[in-house]
């Protein structure tokens, strides 16, 4: 059986795989240390010496624009050097296995990996290797894997829950749309109900849930009115356009008539419940315009958000 | 040569035998039991004091990759592989590249078998050619060539038609049907359980009703046509409990479970451990326990290996890519003697699930200890703690969600037809 190989013996972070099981000491120190650097982009030098001299390979098999330009952003804003590697949907597309791949980079000195797989598990299998292979030295960010985990995306909608909230105890979140197949989805629940918040809810019709979600700590609610009702915060996923149609759901009319949050909808959440979406948004599928450029609309906040807490992550990984 | 088995706990189900006695072989078969042939001279002696003797392990599920997968296995690597295990006779499956659907491909496996003498190889052959679905094969001729039983692998049947053909055809012959209960498009694209693990984990689930509804409708097609069939690893508690409804309903029916899921379920996946990747998946605890149970009480007929060697290269990767199975041969009697002393279960049935039972489903030469039958014997001894690691498994294939754990039973000899073709 494999462990979870992220903390090492003193509790400190190595490797940032998942959410799961990560203390709330934790996730508050990568939001406390976070907080700085949201003001550093807002200086005329938007630099910090932290990562000077280190090598941060972004290591993508699944395509991905924005994650991978806020993580070369996060690198670059802590003086590292970024090598961006976008190696295809598969692993073997080249012939060459993931960990050939590793090996590979890590004789180009790579200090810091930033994976993205379409397979779950694949940064955990990267971070086994490299500790069984004694490069301990070598840490691993999960930048998404399959259905399993965004750990940062994660770790930044918390940032955000926590500046426009203040606490986590007491609140009510909704996370809204295809649970099944979200590594966002996990990450925040697993965030959410590490960070004690007092009600997690999934919204989604049953073919977009897997099975016993309730396992992980929430409540399930098929009606997006009663499941947005007195909520704080109302989490949009985003619906993959491959699955707007077909067995899983019969067309995206359908979809955002039943779960598409409008302002009549989010009207019945509390007055000053936040709305949030982990990008890239389906306007008129999941979100209404007039919501997602609404006043409660929090999304943009959280794309500079994202690059603080990614520095955040970076930078208490990479120190000694 | 005349071998003399002095002094070991001497264990036959066939025959209900249970005590320390020896046993005499010669001219490859039990030439007595207890007392010596007349005007005996034993040219070796094995002592057996505080082993047991039981008739060689039968294992009704173990992949040799020969022809087409030589980087995983080679028959000698895995047939030494079988000795070391005590297993004498295994039933191979077809899904081999090509796959087991022409006489002459089979005859030349059964060749090479006897050439390197060490297990008795039983082929089961491809009801379809090519596993494809869509031609069945010629089934005499199969039989004729060696092959002992008809099965499609794990590749499913593309329709119910094409399976309601096959047993009709091979049931005409008295051949034996074996199929692996999952529904192909309930399982499509799941890699684990459909339960907590793989909602954690963020793996496509395999749900238990791929498993329930394929054997609602194979129930239903030997209702119909009355062709015995066995069902091969069942995986699941509402398996279980079907399969003993419908034996109770008197359809012909066996059942095997592979040793793995008898001991371990899905949270063993732990982190994604591709030696977990199982097929049919480990499921969970409540499963289990249905499965170690439906053994004990004969709803499930005998204990396999699932024997898969798999290379480091199609397990060293992500859960989801990893080639699924375990390298099980020599886990065999060591895991099947867990499950006894777990559950109390007395040694001559833990045997019995191992040797007597699945040489009855074969339908080959009977395992047991009989004056005058094959001397195909294990001898091993019941309590000896050994720790499987790569460099002390025969097999090529060293992946197995045992690796690093402590097992006791360890075969110190085995007799293939009265020659020792292991002996540690």
């Amino acid at each position: 059986m494999t462990r979870n190989p992220q903390l090492d013996r003193n509790g400190g972070l190595r490797h940032l795989i998942t959410l799961e099981g990560l203390p709330a000491e934790v996730i508050t120190r990568v939001l406390d240390t976070a907080e700085p650097f949201v003001s550093v982009a807002e200086r005329e030098v938007k630099k910090v010496p932290l990562l000077r001299g280190k090598a941060v390979f972004n290591l993508f098999f699944e395509n991905s624009t924005r994650t991978r330009t806020t993580f070369e952003i996060a690198a670059k804003r802590l003086s590292a050097d970024v090598i961006n590697l976008n190696i295809g949907a598969s692993s073997t597309a080249k012939g060459e296995t993931l960990l050939d791949t590793v090996d590979n980079l890590c004789a180009m000195n790579a200090d810091i990996f930033v994976v993205r797989h379409s397979q779950s598990g694949a940064p955990h299998l990267i971070a086994s290797h490299l500790d069984a292979t004694g490069r301990s030295h070598v840490h691993v960010v999960n930048a998404g894997d399959g259905r399993h985990a965004h750990p940062t995306q994660g770790l930044l909608d918390l940032y955000t829950i926590r500046h426009y909230k203040r606490d986590f105890g007491g609140l009510v979140v909704a996370v809204v749309g295809d649970i099944l197949h979200s590594r966002v989805a996990r990450s925040l629940i697993h965030g959410l109900t590490t960070m004690r918040a007092a009600e997690v809810r999934v919204i989604a019709p049953r073919t977009l849930l897997p099975t016993r979600v309730e396992a992980l700590g929430v409540r399930v609610a098929s009606d997006m009115r009663e499941g947005l009702r007195g909520c704080d915060v109302v989490v949009m996923l985003r619906l993959q356009s491959e699955r707007m149609k077909g067995a899983l759901l019969p067309s995206a009319g359908e979809f955002f008539k039943q779960y598409g949050l409008t302002q009549d909808k989010l009207a019945l959440a509390k007055p000053d419940a936040i709305v949030m979406h982990p990008g890239p948004m389906n306007r008129g599928v999941e979100i209404d315009s007039a919501v997602a450029d609404g006043a409660r609309s929090v999304i943009l906040p959280q794309v500079t958000f994202g690059i603080a807490v990614r520095m955040a992550v970076l930078s208490l990984i990479a120190s000694p | 040569m005349n071998v003399e088995i002095k002094g070991g706990r001497v264990v036959d189900p066939a025959q209900d035998l249970d005590r320390v006695t020896s046993v005499y072989v010669a001219d490859g078969t039990i030439a007595g039991l207890h007392d010596p042939p007349p005007h005996w001279r034993a040219e070796r002696v094995i002592d057996a004091h505080g082993l047991v003797v039981a008739p060689g392990f039968v294992d009704l599920a173990a992949r040799l990759r020969e022809p087409g997968f030589e980087h995983k296995a080679t028959l000698a690597s895995e047939l030494a592989a079988a000795a070391a295990g005590g297993v004498t006779g295994l039933a191979c499956p077809p899904d081999t590249d090509p796959p087991l659907d022409e006489p002459g491909l089979v005859q030349m496996l059964k060749h090479r078998a006897r050439v390197i003498n060490q297990a008795h190889v039983y082929p089961i052959g491809a009801l379809s050619l090519g596993l494809a679905g869509q031609t069945l094969t010629e089934m005499s001729e199969l039989a004729e060539a060696g092959c002992v039983a008809f099965s499609h692998a794990d590749v499913p049947l593309p329709d119910t038609q094409m399976l309601f053909r096959a047993l009709q055809y091979a049931g005409t012959f008295r051949h034996r049907v074996w199929l692996r209960p999952q529904d192909s498009h309930l399982a499509r694209g799941g890699v684990a359980h459909d339960g907590e693990v793989a909602t954690r984990l963020g793996l496509p689930g395999i749900p238990v009703s791929a498993e329930t509804i394929a054997l609602a409708t194979i129930f239903a097609l030997v209702r119909e046509t009355g062709v015995g069939v066995h069902l091969c690893r069942i995986s699941s508690a509402s398996g279980v409990d079907m399969v003993r409804a419908a034996k109770a309903e008197g359809l012909p029916l066996t059942c095997d479970v592979d040793v793995h899921h008898l001991h371990l379920c899905d949270v063993d996946i732990g982190w994604f451990d591709p030696l977990a990747n199982l097929m049919p998946p480990l499921r969970g605890t409540r499963d289990r326990a249905a499965l170690r149970a439906g053994l004990a009480d004969g709803t499930i007929d005998a204990v396999c290996s699932d024997h898969a060697p798999v290379d480091d290269d199609d397990k060293q990767v992500p859960f989801g890519e990893a080639e699924p199975g375990a390298t099980g041969l020599e886990l065999l009697l060591p895991l099947t003697l867990k499950w006894a002393a777990e559950d109390d279960v007395p040694l001559p049935r833990a045997i019995a699930a191992i040797a007597t039972r699945p040489a009855h489903i074969l339908g080959v030469a009977p395992a047991t200890l009989r004056r005058g039958s094959a001397a195909d014997l294990a001898i091993f001894d019941p309590t000896e703690p050994w720790v499987v690691r790569r460099d002390t498994l025969r097999s090529q294939g060293k992946n197995t969600p045992f690796l690093g754990i402590e097992v006791s039973g360890r075969v110190r000899y085995t007799l293939l037809a009265g020659q020792v073709v292991h002996e540690l």
